[in-house]
């Protein structure tokens, strides 16, 4: 509790002293727009132009963004609460998923007919949540490929993954004691293009002909390519995205799919850890808030009086 | 040290973000912070090429090398690279034929079989399509044979052809299929997927900034 609170007014501080910053800086740099307006208008006095610069600019911080910024420290207040309550040792209860059950026995799948596993991280850059949602999944997909010695292939598409999957796999590799079967060359770069990439995993599936296929992260137009190669070439498949588009695709070619958020709740759900789950928790405590609130604006929207709940969610 | 240093910069990084999230862009060095930070991703990413050219032509190389299993498709992506990158790179005062502009061997290249081979993998995706439709709407159980019955009223309603011979059977039944299947039931589902979707992403933004996910790190 310690730290919720810590955090908070630290959170607080830096926005007043912030605001305040910004403010002077603005105010330091109105009163030069004035006193040039001032000089401009003295040579030029119908300049309309110069009268507008004289005007005051709105202030530096944007209080129409002031909800958000309520339901970012509420849901970091919800999230260290449930954290905290996870680690005092109290038993959190989390609905099963089976498509993340299953993960240990389509990678023990693989292991059985010594084929390779192929985990795709999605098409999109490392700064897409996504993908990051991917590349834990990945960790946790590696310690079990490690500890079985299921040889792993992981394609990427932009640069900047490939790094940060060599990474994750590695130390998931070290963890389990097995440095030295960790190669590097697990994770490869294949192609900038969303279709030369597609084609590269396309002719890998159907070449190599792997046990397990994983598609964890954002996936647009090739979805259902990759997924249809995959299940041509007889592959046990699991897909999670959170584009609510391409969920149709997957659900119809793969064995199992994570739909929107459960995605994101697959590293707590892997790991088991406490403290995840008291995250994964806290989410559904929120989600909860959220569903009384439409609930609430439903009802008011249908005595035609909402607008002062809906101006309350007006933002950016 | 590996995991504490990590955990502070994504914590620092966000916070400030989050920061600057609530300043205007004209409002001095706050408002500033984030398309500056947004551009030093982009540098990042710049350098990481690197990495991602290195990684492409090892693994290549190697296989060409073992002759192993699809070596050649490996050399023809090793040419390829090679082709397109080199007279990309050379200088344009040489020959017209070199670098990116109209008429350059890299145009050349780029738009006689880069675009179309492209355009094809997407064509493809029609006889996608067709063979997972033909699997998905199998009328198995009674679940299933109510997605058919949808499945078959929302492809007729987006033919001009099913249109008219709806409009025959009843002038406003495209209208019911709009209101009721793809704005009531689809949109629905859609949108509770979007905000479960949008809240789990922000549940776990907020995880690795507050330093408890750590698995990113593989941790």
């Amino acid at each position: 509790m310690r730290t919720t609170i810590i955090t908070i007014i630290a959170f607080c501080i830096i926005l007043i002293a912030g605001s305040a910053i910004a403010d002077s800086t603005q105010v330091v740099s109105d009163t030069t727009i004035v006193q040039d307006s001032i000089a401009a208008q003295a040579a030029i006095e119908d300049s309309a132009e110069n009268a507008a610069a004289a005007e005051p600019k709105p202030p530096a911080f944007r209080s129409d963004r002031v909800n958000a910024l309520v339901f970012i420290v509420l849901f970091c207040i919800v999230i260290l609460i449930y954290t905290r309550w996870a680690r005092s040792g109290k038993q959190l209860f989390i609905r099963k998923i089976n498509g993340l059950d299953e993960v240990e026995e389509a990678v023990g799948r693989a292991t059985e007919m010594g084929k390779p596993v192929l985990f795709i991280p999605g098409l999109q850059e490392i700064d897409e949540i996504q993908t990051i949602a991917g590349i834990s999944i990945l960790g946790r997909v590696a310690r079990i490929t490690a500890r079985y010695d299921t040889p792993l292939y992981v394609p990427v598409r932009y640069p900047m993954v490939l790094p940060a999957a060599q990474e994750v796999i590695q130390q998931s590799y070290i963890e389990e004691g097995k440095p030295d079967a960790y190669s590097r060359d697990m994770v490869c770069y294949v192609a900038g293009e969303q279709f030369a990439y597609t084609a590269t995993v396309n002719g890998y599936m159907m070449r190599e002909k792997p046990a397990t296929n994983l598609f964890m992260g954002a996936f647009f137009a090739e979805s259902l390519l990759l997924a249809e190669t995959g299940n041509a070439a007889g592959s046990i498949q699991i897909a999670g995205t959170a584009q609510p588009e391409q969920l149709p695709f997957f659900i119809a070619a793969c064995d199992y799919t994570l739909m929107g958020e459960e995605l994101y709740a697959a590293s707590a759900y892997l790991s088991r850890e406490p403290l995840l789950l008291g995250g994964l928790k806290g989410q559904d405590w929120i989600k909860l808030l959220l569903v009384i609130l439409i609930l609430v604006g439903v009802l008011l929207a249908s005595f035609d009086s909402a607008d002062w709940f809906l101006e309350l969610f007006k933002s950016v | 040290m590996r995991t504490t240093v990590p955990v502070i910069i994504a914590f620092l990084s966000g916070f400030i973000m989050i920061i600057a999230f609530c300043f205007r862009e004209d409002a001095g060095i706050l408002g500033r912070i984030e398309p500056e930070v947004l551009s030093w991703v982009t540098i990042v990413g710049g350098f990481t090429l690197l990495l991602g050219v290195v990684s492409i032509l090892r693994v290549n190389f190697k296989a060409v090398q073992r002759k192993s299993e699809g070596w050649g498709y490996k050399l023809a992506t090793l040419v390829s690279i090679f082709a397109m990158a080199i007279p990309a790179m050379l200088p344009t005062s040489w020959s017209s034929y070199f670098g990116n502009g109209p008429g350059s061997m890299y145009d050349w290249l780029f738009i006689n079989l880069d675009a179309p081979m492209m355009a094809t993998m997407f064509a493809m995706l029609a006889f996608y399509i067709a063979s997972a439709a033909f699997r998905a709407f199998r009328a198995r159980n009674a679940e299933a044979t109510l997605l058919l019955v949808a499945a078959i009223l929302v492809m007729l309603w987006r033919i001009p052809m099913g249109e008219l011979l709806m409009k025959n059977i009843h002038p406003s039944l495209p209208g019911l299929i709009n209101t009721y299947i793809m704005g009531g039931a689809n949109l629905a589902v859609q949108r509770g997927i979007i905000i479960g979707a949008a809240l789990g992403a922000a549940a776990m933004s907020l995880r690795i900034l507050l330093g408890i996910e750590r698995t990113y790190m593989g941790k």
